[in-house]
C-alpha cells in the first residue's frame, strides 16, 4: 500500500525526467484501449470509465513500470480491473444489464454487429478477453498469455472454446443463413 | 495412396488465421486447407467473426480521444495530500541521500522552469531584505490579496497556509515579468526571521518535473502545471526548503480541483 501513495510528489521530484516518455506511451495507447474497453464491454459508458481508471492506476504505478511493452501493460491494469468490475456485480443482487438492446431494427452490417456482440456477450470473461486481445487488439499468443497470467497453452484453449461457441451461437441460434448449393 | 504430409493440429490452424505461424508453416496448413474441408470451413468461420468483431469495433480506435483523458489532469486530480504525508518518510530518505550534494550545487535537470526561477529568485532577493515594504498587500487582508492577485494573473490562485512548517503569511505583491504576464507574488516569514517566497505566473512551457535549485544563500523548488509555474525560494536549506514547499505544492494542486484551500495564519506584525 505504502509504495503505491507514495509516488505522486517523489516520482516527479527524482524522476520527473522520465515521466515525459512514459505519458507519451500511454497517450499513444489510449486509442487502442477504448477499443478493447467497448468490445469487452459493449457499453461506452462502462468502457470509457474503465479506460480513465485504467489510466489513473497507470498514472499511480509509474514507479512500478520498469520498461517493457506499456501496451501489454496497460491492457493488463483494464483486463483486471475488468474482471473487478464483473466480481462486484455479481455480487450486487438482479440487474444485469447485458442485452436490453435486443430490439428487432436495422439491418444489413448493423445487424452482423449486433449479433457479433452477443455472441460475446455469451463468453465466459477469459475466453472473451483472449479472444479481442488476439484479433482485435493484434497481440502476439504469447503477450497474452503475460496480460492474463497464464501459460499459452491455456490461452490457446480459451481462443478455442472461444471460437467454437460463437461459431455455434452465430449458425444454431440465429434463424440459420443457410446458402443453397 | 494414403495421407503422407504431416497433420496439422488445431492449434496450428489457429496461429495460422492469427498471423502467427512461421512461413513454411503457412504452406504447410494451406495444402492441408485443400484437402481438408471441414478444417477449411473452419477456418473460414474463425476468420468471419474475427472480420465482423474489427468491423464492429474497429472504428472506435480511429475516433479523437475525449478530452476526459488528458493525462496531466488525471494525473493531478489523482493526486491527494494523504498519498503525500505517506510519503514522508521516504523522502527524507531520498533527500538524505541527496544531501551530500548540497550547499554549492546548481541542479540544473534541464528543466524548462529555468526563466521563471530566475526571475523568482531575482524577485525572492529583492523583497526579502525588505524591512518596511516587503509586500504590497498584508497577510491581515489575505482575501482581498487573492482576489486582486488572481484576477491579474488571470486564474485563481491563493496564499497556501504554511503554518505546519512555521510559517506565517507576510502579504503578497504583484510582480511584472521578462515573459509578459504578470506574477503573483507571495512571502512568508519565520519564527526567526527567515523568509520564504511563492512566485507564480502563466507560462508557456511544457509541464515539468519538480527541480531544486540552489544558488549562493538562496534556494528554489519550482514546477510547472497546467500552463502555470510556481516557484518556491527560501534560505538554501534543502531539507527545510523541501518541507515547505511540499506543503505549499499539496495546497496549490489540490485547491485548483477543489477550489478550497483554508486561510493561512498572518504574520502579526
Amino acid at each position: 500500500m505504502l509504495p503505491e501513495q507514495v509516488f505522486s510528489f517523489t516520482q516527479r521530484l527524482v524522476r520527473g525526467g522520465m515521466a515525459d516518455g512514459f505519458r507519451q506511451g500511454i497517450q499513444a495507447t489510449i486509442p487502442a484501449l477504448r477499443r478493447y474497453a467497448r468490445a469487452l464491454t459493449r457499453d461506452a459508458e462502462i468502457a470509457d470509465d474503465l479506460v480513465q481508471d485504467t489510466l489513473v492506476r497507470a498514472l499511480r504505478s509509474e514507479h512500478l513500470f520498469h520498461g517493457g511493452d506499456i501496451r501489454s501493460w496497460l491492457y493488463t491494469i483494464l483486463t483486471n480491473l475488468n474482471r473487478n468490475r464483473l466480481r462486484s456485480l455479481s455480487r450486487r443482487p438482479a440487474h444485469t444489464p447485458i442485452e436490453e438492446t435486443d430490439a428487432p431494427d436495422a439491418s444489413g452490417p448493423e445487424t452482423a454487429g449486433r449479433d457479433i456482440e452477443r455472441a460475446l456477450a455469451a463468453l465466459v470473461e477469459d475466453q472473451r478477453v483472449a479472444l479481442l486481445l488476439v484479433v482485435l487488439e493484434g497481440l502476439s499468443y504469447r503477450e497474452v498469455a503475460e496480460v492474463q497470467g497464464v501459460p499459452i497453452g491455456t490461452v490457446m484453449s480459451r481462443l478455442a472454446r472461444a471460437r467454437a461457441q460463437i461459431r455455434a451461437y452465430l449458425e444454431g441460434e440465429r434463424p440459420p443463413l443457410r446458402r443453397v448449393k | 495412396m494414403v495421407e503422407r504430409e504431416p497433420s496439422i493440429s488445431e492449434e496450428q490452424l489457429h496461429a495460422y488465421i492469427d498471423g502467427q505461424t512461421a512461413g513454411d508453416e503457412c504452406a504447410a496448413v494451406e495444402k492441408w486447407l485443400e484437402s481438408h474441408p471441414e478444417d477449411a470451413a473452419r477456418v473460414a468461420a474463425w476468420r468471419a467473426q474475427a472480420d465482423a468483431i474489427r468491423s464492429r469495433y474497429g472504428a472506435i480506435a480511429s475516433e479523437p480521444v475525449p478530452r476526459r483523458f488528458d493525462l496531466a489532469k488525471l494525473a493531478r486530480r489523482d493526486r491527494r495530500w494523504s498519498r503525500l504525508a505517506a510519503a514522508a518518510a521516504l523522502l527524507a530518505f531520498i533527500v538524505g541521500g541527496a544531501a551530500g550534494w548540497f550547499g554549492h550545487e546548481f541542479w540544473e535537470g534541464a528543466g524548462p522552469s529555468r526563466n521563471v526561477t530566475a526571475e523568482a529568485v531575482d524577485a525572492h532577493k529583492v523583497y526579502v531584505v525588505e524591512v518596511r515594504h516587503p509586500v504590497e498587500v498584508p497577510g491581515s487582508e489575505s482575501a482581498h490579496l487573492s482576489q486582486w492577485l488572481s484576477r491579474r494573473i488571470g486564474y485563481p490562485v491563493r496564499p497556501p497556509d504554511l503554518e505546519t512548517t512555521g510559517l506565517n503569511l507576510v502579504g503578497g505583491r504583484l510582480l511584472p515579468s521578462i515573459a509578459g504576464p504578470p506574477a503573483a507574488f507571495f512571502m512568508y516569514e519565520g519564527t526567526t526571521g527567515e523568509r520564504f517566497t511563492i512566485y507564480s505566473r502563466r507560462t508557456s512551457a511544457p509541464q515539468s518535473a519538480l527541480r531544486y535549485r540552489a544558488a549562493g544563500v538562496v534556494g528554489s523548488f519550482s514546477w510547472i502545471e497546467d500552463d502555470v509555474a510556481y516557484v518556491v525560494s527560501g534560505p538554501a536549506d534543502r531539507a527545510r526548503l523541501q518541507k515547505v514547499a511540499e506543503a505549499a505544492y499539496e495546497q496549490l494542486e489540490t485547491r485548483q480541483q477543489t477550489g478550497m484551500a483554508k486561510e493561512p495564519h498572518v504574520a502579526r506584525r
